[in-house]
């Protein structure tokens, strides 16, 4: 509940993205379950499902912002930020956590300033993750921007930074 | 979490015609179909440990620390979600099953810090009390292991704090929030080991919470907490009484230590509110020991002096004289009171039997005047009593709900949740339907998994007309219930009412540029209604404040009656009281023209058992209604007013004219627990109790009767009933009570639908519900039943007629009033608490329309004219009004609201009408003449009270 005076929730999305949600909205609302292509929809057209279109979606499903924060949130696929130009997908499942994926998610906060679901300080690389990529034999296993790369180490964990700052700072990379 | 003390059933109760038998522990129980395990196993004293499962919320299975062995099955079912089958033979403790529990607990306890013995939850906490059960000993995993002890505080609600790093994520609070509460704030956010409650994206004061508390109720562990607990550690022992703030009436236990609350929580046992409760009851009582509560008795001899302490003696010798120097000069009738519908039962009688008996008049009224007096007026006329047909479970039974002239979510948020509990409906049934009938979007319209069919958004002042229009619909399409009425109603006056309503005037089309309504709307919802089984109807203030208050009301009653909606379960007329006794005030003889129990003073034969009664001779003319005594005092004729816990200064409209009738009385006294706008005028102060300090009974919406309990001796030494008994004895009228009980077994004796009425009988059943006599021992949960009190149902014309009111060049806006959730009222009591924060000033809600028309920004200070009066206060720009209208609230005294409201009022019962006032509205506004004036005037008044140099200093 908020103070009755208050002046609503300060956006930040820019108005050429919320006409994007609202483009979507429109669309798909009366789908049964239509939450997950709502969600699919923005992200496919701005990348992530910026958080200040949380309200309008709730408000259009007649749900809470809670609710539509807590699916969101369920699956591993949407960002609620835009992602850097190179996005990582580390396996957290069982057989990659055995190897030390655990670690390496460690080595990125540690040393790049990437939590998980975040991006490094540098702001060339984002960090999610995945639950198996059927390559376990080879773990610790990762997306390097769609990109299967198996037997990760911190070294080479390293190296994709490095590359990934590269990238940014060439034209054509978003920072 | 809930009071350990008190079991905790496990799952909830199941009704059911069919019993299964079933052996738990080798002995036999016997439970209602579709009961659980858990539940039947409690039943027979055996407690299954659990973490997930309440008895408040629907089994969910998965703590799996219940679980339990059932012969001739396979693994170990969870007890908490599997039913009770005839002949099953349950084992709760086993070897096996002890072991897998430990397990359970184990991971539990390895990812939850081990600081018990500080953490405010131990001696009330579910995972320490498993923890001791399943005899967890040791936890193998360790605690460097990941985990989540370096999660966050969220301290952002002023009342509770959330300590992720307790969190069990058992759900129970989001659980709490969607099925109790049903306003969906939390969730639980991400997945697996990352899962983690959360109110959305936001910390708890800027979500969707509306802090009723339900979630701290449910949590078992410490994660979601009272603040005050935090403060003052665990409660020692605790009072069943009832809350103080809304018609609603929840039942609260007061956990104290000493003679200190420490924590409300809502009752379970509470017929009026099971268990829930809003953020007023529930953690709005910091005002009862607020620094600014009256403590010392004070008489001053002109309100331009300042106030002197005095003994009550004095307080009270000075009151009586002053009473009997000026009825000697001005007249027996020049001596009135006012009795409170925030008092009790018990103190509403008295007050109203001193200005009888004491004073030899009749010149008592209550705040009712000024919000449900066309309630009991309408009612009485068309059915025969004056109060609501049902008891709040009803509405479980509705299949069509009309909420009309009323915002249940704001103005009584407990029964809101359980209205929108029904419209929901249960998974896998339907929801009832509702139409909601208001000029404004009040939340109801459309809330996270509620709907409205229909929202007639009518133009204030056209009530009548949508209301004519519903029943021509009704009558004209044949969906009238015939059969009902020829055998329940006064058919001559339906035959009467028939012919006039089906008038094509009364048609939706008809009236269509009076409602404002599309009159396709209103024939689909009066279809709508028509044609469900069962349809209640649900109303507020915004039926009764209107000059056509009592013509609403009754247009009600033949809608309910022309559908067949009186006298079961599931159906009626519901007015929705907004103080927590206006109904008990009414009952209690509180109306100028009516002795307890409403009957007339003109009727000989009732006042012969009053006067046999209270030794006095009793006017058989009706006395002064509240603006009558203004205007009276105005003229000169009425010089003295007794005001028992009202503040008629801030509530009551057209306040210039209030306050000049203020002025002009010789001699004022006011008892309340602050100083509030009216004591600004007073002569004698007789400072009041709350409701923490007194025995006595407040009577709710649904006529309940709830005990209130005295749980810490008054503040200023008297109740305040004992106040109104020694007051009556310096006047040289005794009123010899030891205990409010004897009060109450008086006022049994003298009212026919009170007789079965006894502290002896409410301490057996906690509340009863009156009719309650020799007819009803227990009470009477729907009325009307076979045949309406006043014999044959009563049809009435209603006819429309717009209010004088109107908008014209110079006002061509309407403004309308109402309330908000974490205010009650003139706000006296929750302004004085952590509430403020919600609502720290009256704002004027408006279209964008009209404000873009006037030049006016969201949050800037604008100017509101009427013919009345002009204020100043901020604007809210929201599409929640329509263009046209704008809205505001009366929580703040210098808002001035009622500075701006007119002396319009209901023709039957000059009850007023706030509800709609032509103004403008002017962008870059400064502070109005009369808030200047009244800052100075309110500064200099607080300056008069002793040691206020101090006071001001330690604010
Ligand atoms: S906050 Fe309390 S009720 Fe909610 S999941 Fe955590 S432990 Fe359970
Ligand atoms: S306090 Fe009430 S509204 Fe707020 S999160 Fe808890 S249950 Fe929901
Ligand atoms: S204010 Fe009303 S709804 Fe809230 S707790 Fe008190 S009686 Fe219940
Ligand atoms: S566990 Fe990582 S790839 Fe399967
Ligand atoms: S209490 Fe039954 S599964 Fe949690």
């Amino acid at each position: 509940m908020q103070p009755s005076a208050h002046s609503g929730l300060a956006v930040a999305a820019t108005p050429a993205q919320l006409a994007v949600v609202d483009a979507a909205l429109a669309r798909l609302r009366d789908l049964p379950g239509a939450l997950l292509p709502i969600f699919h929809a923005i992200q496919d057209e701005l990348g992530f499902v910026p958080t200040d279109s949380l309200p309008r979606i709730a408000e259009a499903l007649n749900l809470s912002r809670a609710e539509v924060h807590g699916v969101l949130t369920f699956y591993h696929d949407f960002r609620t930020s835009p992602p850097a130009p190179t996005v990582v997908k580390l396996c957290r499942a069982e057989a990659c956590q055995a190897v030390g994926c655990r670690s390496l998610e460690a080595h990125l906060h540690q040393a790049h300033g990437a939590a998980m679901g975040s991006t490094t300080h540098c702001g060339a690389l984002t960090l999610e993750p995945v639950y198996c990529l059927g390559n376990c034999a080879l773990g610790p296993s990762a997306l390097v921007d769609g990109k299967l790369v198996a037997r990760l180490t911190t070294q080479r964990l390293d190296a994709i930074v490095a590359a990934a700052k590269q990238k940014a700072a060439a034209p054509g990379g978003r920072s | 979490m809930y009071s350990n003390k008190v079991l905790d059933h496990g799952t909830k109760a199941q009704e059911s015609a069919t019993q299964v038998t079933l052996q738990i522990d080798g002995s036999n129980v016997t439970v209602p179909a579709g009961t659980s395990l858990m539940r039947a196993a409690v039943d027979k004293g055996v407690k299954i440990p659990k973490l997930c499962a309440t008895d408040s919320l629907d089994a969910f299975g998965s703590c799996r620390l219940c679980i339990v062995e059932v012969e001739g099955r396979r693994g170990f079912p969870a007890s908490c979600t599997t039913p009770c089958e005839n002949g099953m033979k349950v084992k709760t403790q086993s070897k096996k099953l002890a072991e897998l529990r430990r397990g359970v607990m184990e991971l539990y306890i390895s990812d939850h810090p081990l600081d018990c013995l500080t953490c405010p939850a131990n001696g009330n906490c579910e995972l320490q009390d498993m923890a001791g059960v399943t005899g967890l000993r040791e936890v193998r995993y360790g605690y460097d292991g990941e985990n989540h002890l370096t999660g966050e505080k969220d301290t952002s609600n002023p009342y509770f704090t959330f300590d992720a790093t307790k969190c069990i994520v058992c759900s129970r609070c989001v659980r709490a929030c969607e099925e109790i509460q049903g306003t969906f704030a939390l969730t639980v956010q991400g997945r697996g080991f990352d899962s983690k409650i959360a109110p959305g994206p936001t910390d708890f004061m800027s979500s969707e919470c509306v802090s009723c508390g339900a979630c701290v109720q449910a949590c078992p562990t410490a994660t979601l907490m009272e603040k005050s607990i935090y403060d003052q550690g665990q409660p020692d022992h605790a009072v069943v009484t009832t809350c103080a703030y809304c018609g609603v009436g929840c039942a609260f236990r007061a956990e104290m230590k000493g003679n200190e609350v420490v924590r409300m929580v809502p009752h379970k046992d509470g017929k009026a509110n099971h268990g829930h409760s809003c953020v007023k009851g529930r953690f709005a009582f910091g005002y009862a020991t607020h620094k600014d509560r009256l403590k010392t008795p004070m008489i001053r001899r002109k309100i331009t002096d300042p106030w002197q302490e005095v003994s009550w003696e004095e307080a009270f010798a000075y009151a009586a004289s002053e009473i009997q120097r000026i009825q000697k000069q001005y007249g027996r009738t020049s001596v009135g009171g006012i009795t409170s519908s925030r008092c009790t039962n018990e103190e509403t009688f008295l007050v109203q039997k001193l200005v009888r008996a004491a004073f030899g008049n009749n010149n008592v009224d209550t705040c009712a005047r000024v919000c449900h007096s066309p309630t009991g007026y309408g009612l009485k006329q068309t059915l025969g009593e004056s109060a609501g047909t049902q008891d709040f479970d009803s509405v479980d039974h509705t299949d069509c709900i009309i909420v009309i002239g009323a915002n249940p979510t704001d103005g009584h948020p407990v029964f809101a949740s359980r209205m929108k509990r029904r419209l929901r409906g249960r998974p896998g049934t339907e929801g009832a339907g509702l139409i909601v009938i208001d000029p404004r979007r009040i939340d109801l319209v459309r809330t996270p998994h509620v709907e409205a069919e229909f929202h007639l958004q009518l133009k204030p002042g056209a009530n009548v007309a949508v209301l004519n229009a519903l029943a021509h619909v009704i009558v004209t399409e044949g969906l009238a219930k015939e059969d009902y009425i020829a055998q329940r109603c006064d058919v001559g006056e339906y035959a009467k009412w028939r012919t006039f309503i089906a008038l094509p005037k009364n048609s939706p089309e008809a009236l269509e540029n009076d409602t404002g309504v599309p009159a396709a709307q209103i024939r689909g919802a009066a279809r709508l209604f028509a044609s469900a089984p069962n349809g209640a109807i649900y109303y507020g203030l915004g039926v009764t404040e209107h000059s056509q208050g009592s013509t609403t009301v009754m247009a009600i009653a033949n809608l309910a009656m022309v559908t067949g909606n009186i006298g079961r379960t599931g159906v009626g007329v519901n007015p929705l009281r907004g103080q927590n006794n206006v109904q008990g005030s009414c009952d209690m003889g509180s109306f100028p023209h009516e002795l307890p129990g409403y009957r007339h003073v003109s009727d000989a034969s009732t006042r012969a058992l009053f006067q046999a009664a209270w030794g006095r001779p009793i006017d058989s003319e009706p006395g002064l209604r509240i603006p009558n005594m203004f205007d009276a005092a105005v003229d000169g004729s009425f010089k003295a007013l007794y005001v028992q816990g009202e503040d008629i200064a801030q509530s009551d409209p057209d306040t210039q004219h209030v306050q000049k009738a203020l002025e002009a009385l010789e001699c004022l006294i006011v008892q309340d627990i602050f100083l509030n706008e009216t004591a600004k005028y007073a002569h004698v102060l007789l400072p009041g109790s709350s409701f923490l300090e007194k025995d006595g009974t407040f009577t709710n919406a649904e006529r309940r009767i709830s005990p209130v309990r005295k749980v810490m001796p008054p503040l200023a030494g008297l109740a305040d009933w004992e106040v109104t008994v020694a007051f009556a004895a310096a006047l040289g009228y005794q009123m010899p009570y030891s205990h409010p009980s004897e009060i109450m077994d008086e006022i049994a004796r003298l009212t026919p639908t009170f007789t079965g009425v006894s502290y002896a009988k409410l301490d057996k059943l906690g509340s009863i519900q009156w009719p309650c006599n020799a007819g009803a021992p227990d009470g009477t949960p729907v009325m009307h039943e076979n045949e309406f009190v006043r014999g044959k149902g009563r049809f009435f014309i209603t006819e429309f007629l717009a209010t004088e009111e109107r908008t014209s060049r110079k006002f061509p806006l309407i403004l309308t009033t109402g309330r908000i959730l974490s205010q009650y009222n003139v706000g006296a009591q929750t302004r004085r608490t952590e509430n403020k924060v919600w609502h720290d000033q009256d704002v004027l809600e408006i279209h964008p329309h009209d404000a873009e028309l006037r030049g006016i920004k969201h949050g800037e200070l604008v100017a509101l004219h009427s013919r009345k009066g002009d204020t100043a206060l901020r604007a809210v720009v929201t599409e929640r009004m329509q263009p046209g209208v704008v809205y505001t609230t009366f929580h703040h005294p210098e808002s001035g609201v009622n500075v701006v409201t007119t002396e319009n009022s209901d023709w039957a019962t000059n009850c007023p009408e706030y509800k709609v006032t032509a103004v403008q509205v002017t962008a870059h506004a400064k502070k109005s003449e009369w808030q200047k004036d009244y800052e100075s005037f309110s500064s200099s008044q607080e300056g008069f009270l002793p040691g206020t140099a101090t006071r001001g200093e330690t604010n």
